[in-house]
Order: C-alpha cells, then sequence, then structure tokens
C-alpha cells in the first residue's frame, strides 16, 4: 500500500556529522558491497570497465565549499543516502504499491518485485535518494541495511547499517530518532542537527550535525617552541659537515 | 529532466487522441458509419498508440498491470484506470456509432467526461512533483487540457472552437513559460538550503560524488534544453498555435486543414520537448547544475 502509514514510534534512520566525515567514501563502498550481495537485485554496473561506467548506488559523498564572509573557505565532505522521510513524496507517487513505509520502524523499502520501473519516485525525491538499477531495471534505495540491523545471525556490534559499521572517522551513527532519548537524538540536540532541504515539507528522519567552527588562531606558544632535530648526528652529520665546508655550503 | 522521447510522445498523442474522443463523444461533430469508423480509429489510434509509447519508458513493462492498483494515492495509478474507462466507453459508444449508427448520447457524456478526467491525470502525475517547481502550478493541468482539446477540436473539424482552444492554448503556453522562468527561484531552494549549510556562508559544489554521470543526473540535471529554449519556444508557438490558427481563419478546408494539424502536433511535440528539458529538478541544487 502506497499511502503513507501513520507516523511510527519507532523512527530509525542515520545522523552523519559532516565535521567528522573525511570525505573517504568508505562508506559508499561498503554500502555498494553489502546491498550487492544481499538484499534485493546486486546493485549493477553497466559498462564498468569501459570507457563510461554507471553504476547504481545508495549512498554517495559529495563536497561542498563554503566560503564565509571572512576567512579562509571550508570543505565539507557531504555523505547522502535516502532520509526515511516521515512524509515521504516517493512513496504516495508509486502507482504499484511497491515503494512503501514500513509502519514499525519507518524505514522506507522498495519490493522490487512489483517495481514496473516507472521512475516516478526517483522524481519525487528531492535528494536523488534513488537511483533506478541499470541492469535490473527497478529502483534501488536505501534500505538502512534492514537485512542487517535485525539480523541475529550476526555478531551485536555488526547490526547496524554497512555504513555506519565501516566509516573510520565515526561520522555516521545509527538509532531511533523516534525516541528523543536515544544516544542519536541527544547528538541531534546536542549539536543542533538540521534537515535538508525544509522548505521540500518531506520531515526527513536523518539528521546532519553541521561543521565546527575551525580554529582561528594558532596557539601563541606555537613559535616559541624548540624545533626538533636541529644538528644531524652520524652519516647526515657527517655530510652536513662535509657540505658546509665546500664552497656555497654556508656556516 | 530527460526529455525521454516516449514520454513525449505519449502525452502528446494520447492528450490529441483523448481531446478527439471528447468532441466525438459530445457529438461535436455527430457521426455515424464509416464516417465515425474513420473519426474513432484515428482517436483511438492516437490514444493508444500513446499509451504504449508510454510502456517503453517502463523497466518491466510486464508487471504494468499492478499500476491499477495505488488509485487512492497515486496519479499514475489514476490515470491508468481514468484511460482504460475512457477507452471502454468511448470504444462502447463508437461500435453503436459505427456498427449500428446509434448514438447514445449519455454514454458519450460519460466518455467524453473520462476522457477529459484522464487529460487531467495525465498532467497532475507532473503537476504533483514538489521537486519540480516549473511543473508544481496551476499552468500545467491547465496546458494539457488547453492542448488535448485544442488538438481535438483541430481533428474534430470544429473550426470555431479550434481557433478558440488553440489561441488558448497559446496563450497559457506563454503564462507557463514566463512563471515557469520565476518557479524555481521563488522557492528560495538552493544549493544552501539543500545541503542545510547556508548559515555558514556562501556554498559550492565542490566535487561531485562520482566521476561520471549516473542515473540522477541523467534524468533530472538534464541542461542542454536550456541552450535553446527561446528558439525552440518561437518555434512551438508559430507550429502549435499561430499557423493553425491562420489557417482555419484564412482557408477552412479539408486540404489546408491536414496542414494544419500535422504543424500542430509537430508544435506541441516541441512544446512537450521543452516542457521536459527545461524543467529544473532541485536534485540539481546538490550538483550545483542549477
Amino acid at each position: 500500500m502506497t499511502q503513507l502509514p501513520p507516523p511510527s514510534e519507532v523512527k530509525l534512520g542515520l545522523v552523519i556529522d559532516l565535521d567528522t566525515c573525511v570525505g573517504c567514501h568508505a562508506c559508499v563502498v561498503a554500502c555498494k558491497g553489502w546491498n550487492t550481495e544481499n538484499y534485493g537485485a546486486p546493485l549493477g554496473d553497466e559498462d564498468p570497465y569501459g570507457a563510461e561506467p554507471v553504476g547504481s548506488f545508495l549512498n554517495r559523498v559529495h563536497s561542498y565549499e563554503v566560503q564565509p564572509e571572512e576567512g579562509p573557505a571550508q570543505l565539507v565532505h557531504f555523505p547522502k543516502s535516502c532520509l526515511h522521510c516521515e512524509d515521504a513524496p516517493c512513496v504516495t507517487v508509486c502507482p504499484t504499491g511497491a515503494s512503501y513505509k514500513r509502519a514499525e520502524d519507518g524505514i522506507v523499502l522498495v519490493n522490487e518485485d512489483a517495481c514496473i520501473g516507472c521512475g516516478l519516485c526517483a522524481w519525487a525525491c528531492p535528494y536523488g535518494a534513488r537511483e533506478m538499477d541499470p541492469v535490473e531495471k527497478v529502483m534501488k534505495k536505501c534500505t538502512l541495511c534492514v537485512d542487517r540491523i535485525y539480523n541475529e545471525n550476526l555478531e551485536p556490534e555488526d547490526r547496524e547499517p554497512a555504513c555506519v559499521r565501516t566509516c573510520p572517522a565515526g561520522a555516521r551513527h545509527f538509532g531511533d530518532l523516534g525516541d528523543p532519548t536515544s544516544d542519536v537524538s541527544e547528538l541531534v540536540a546536542a549539536r543542533r542537527g538540521f534537515d535538508l532541504m525544509p522548505e521540500q515539507g518531506t520531515k526527513p528522519v536523518n539528521k546532519y550535525l553541521p561543521p565546527r567552527k575551525k580554529d582561528v588562531e594558532i596557539d601563541v606558544l606555537a613559535p616559541m617552541l624548540e624545533p626538533i632535530a636541529i644538528d644531524a648526528h652520524g652519516f647526515l652529520g657527517w655530510i652536513d659537515r662535509t657540505l658546509g665546508k665546500l664552497p656555497g655550503g654556508g656556516a | 529532466m530527460h526529455p525521454a522521447p516516449s514520454i513525449i510522445v505519449f502525452t502528446t498523442l494520447s492528450g490529441i487522441g483523448f481531446g478527439l474522443l471528447i468532441f466525438l463523444g459530445l457529438g461535436l461533430p455527430a457521426l455515424t458509419g464509416w464516417l465515425a469508423f474513420i473519426a474513432f480509429g484515428t482517436a483511438f489510434s492516437a490514444a493508444v498508440a500513446g499509451l504504449v509509447a508510454s510502456t517503453f519508458h517502463l523497466g518491466h513493462p510486464e508487471r504494468a498491470l499492478l499500476a491499477f492498483t495505488q488509485w487512492r494515492s497515486s496519479w499514475l495509478s489514476r490515470e491508468a484506470w481514468l484511460a482504460c474507462g475512457a477507452l471502454i466507453t468511448m470504444g462502447l459508444y463508437g461500435a453503436g456509432a459505427v456498427l449500428f449508427g446509434v448514438r447514445i448520447v449519455p454514454l458519450g457524456w460519460v466518455g467524453a467526461a473520462f476522457c477529459l478526467a484522464t487529460i487531467g491525470a495525465t498532467s497532475m502525475m507532473y503537476g504533483q512533483l514538489k521537486t519540480v517547481p516549473r511543473w508544481r502550478h496551476w499552468t500545467t493541468p491547465l496546458l494539457f487540457f488547453a492542448y488535448g482539446l485544442g488538438g481535438g477540436a483541430l481533428l474534430a473539424g470544429q473550426i470555431a472552437a479550434a481557433i478558440v482552444l488553440i489561441a488558448l492554448a497559446g496563450v497559457v503556453q506563454v503564462l507557463a513559460w514566463y512563471l515557469g522562468d520565476k518557479a524555481l527561484a521563488a522557492t528560495g531552494s538552493d544549493t544552501g538550503t539543500a545541503t542545510g549549510l547556508w548559515p555558514r556562508g556562501e556554498v559550492r559544489a565542490f566535487e561531485s560524488p562520482h566521476t561520471g554521470p549516473n542515473y540522477l543526473t541523467r534524468e533530472m540535471v538534464f541542461v542542454i534544453g536550456r541552450k535553446r529554449s527561446t528558439q525552440l519556444r518561437v518555434i512551438s508557438l508559430i507550429l502549435a498555435i499561430l499557423f493553425p490558427i491562420a489557417v482555419l481563419v484564412i482557408v477552412p478546408g479539408h486540404v489546408f486543414a491536414a496542414l494544419a494539424i500535422i504543424s500542430h502536433v509537430l508544435g506541441v511535440l516541441t512544446a512537450r520537448w521543452l516542457f521536459f528539458a527545461e524543467a529544473e529538478h532541485v536534485v540539481g541544487l546538490f550538483y550545483g547544475a542549477l
């Protein structure tokens, strides 16, 4: 049924820390890997080793330059995947019922067996979270690794989305954003997490944490620190002394 | 948006086909026998050819029957139902007129209403999308109605109605372009609001997440259309609106009417190409393309 369920109490989602993300794309690769081998059709690639490779991904990392009024520009790496919106426009446009939002935890999923590949849901998404698989011709999107988070065959620490599990910087957090006392909700409150394109009225569950302000000044004591390794010993010392004696060697 | 030929052909042909069926359903002209066969044949060919073209856009057309299930929420599903309703009622009405020389007048009215609703549902597939500010506007359904009815009147040989409706289509089209050009800016969305980074300074897309194109950039960040837009707008207005009206006013008659029809269809195809090619999807903001 592509009518939206009433807002669920549990709202599973991601919190992405734009201050911490280093733009390594490990989450992109982990996502592609897990979701090629597990839930639904594999994430296909067209012409993967040719001149114009095109593939479907559920997670992409943009990079933006933010130029403040004063001072140097800041580079912000910006991972983007499905935000599992509460008012998901991709769900209601689906003519077949393939696109749906789970009543129990709010995850937005695609039943690929019912997808006719019309692409209307991708058009309805403001965030570019849905991509048509170039091989299977069905719509692919982030499943929040629904086949990991409830999977009792995995170790407890692995029961989180692949992108979160793999992030080497700890820039991605997974949890219940419907529970105001959860770690992710407290993190969002403490760091003033925000929504992407709130003017679209989609009420995204995923939140983004803003980059922190950069240090403006370098420590005043820094120039007074002793330089290390000022005199060379051994072989390098012999070269240093010898070159010093030759013409143009200085002192 | 990517101007896919299947969708341009679908919306243009089915619009004109259902437009013609509206006039036939209303008894304008009230045809029976062979003339009805030709008229209904033309209308059904256009409408069905358009609907068939639309299935070429699908990744899995074999599952198309599932598209009838979500009429409560989905305009595409409603369009499927309404189009079937229109084709069935007008098929029965046409069969009566062609085979038995009987026009079941109320059935024709019901059929005409179905056809009008189908055109409306087609337009709302685009008009509903908040992600494409140019489309989410009252001019979108009006434009589809005006083109469908204008083309239908032209094919039905309703000269006075055709002149008025095609002129109306021209006015709505110019209005849609004028207002549509400001629609994206009016939303206030930019790369800053898309990323939420606007409070920190001016936001510029620095590096794309992928080196080549992807589904999103091919489907929704189509920018070629904007380069020649003024020329194509003028061409489509001349072909779809001005030339057919001039023909109808100056030299009404079957031979020239055929020219007017061909010109009108080519013009609507051009306008429909622009409808897609010029439409800006807000996902382009993430790519710094708007």
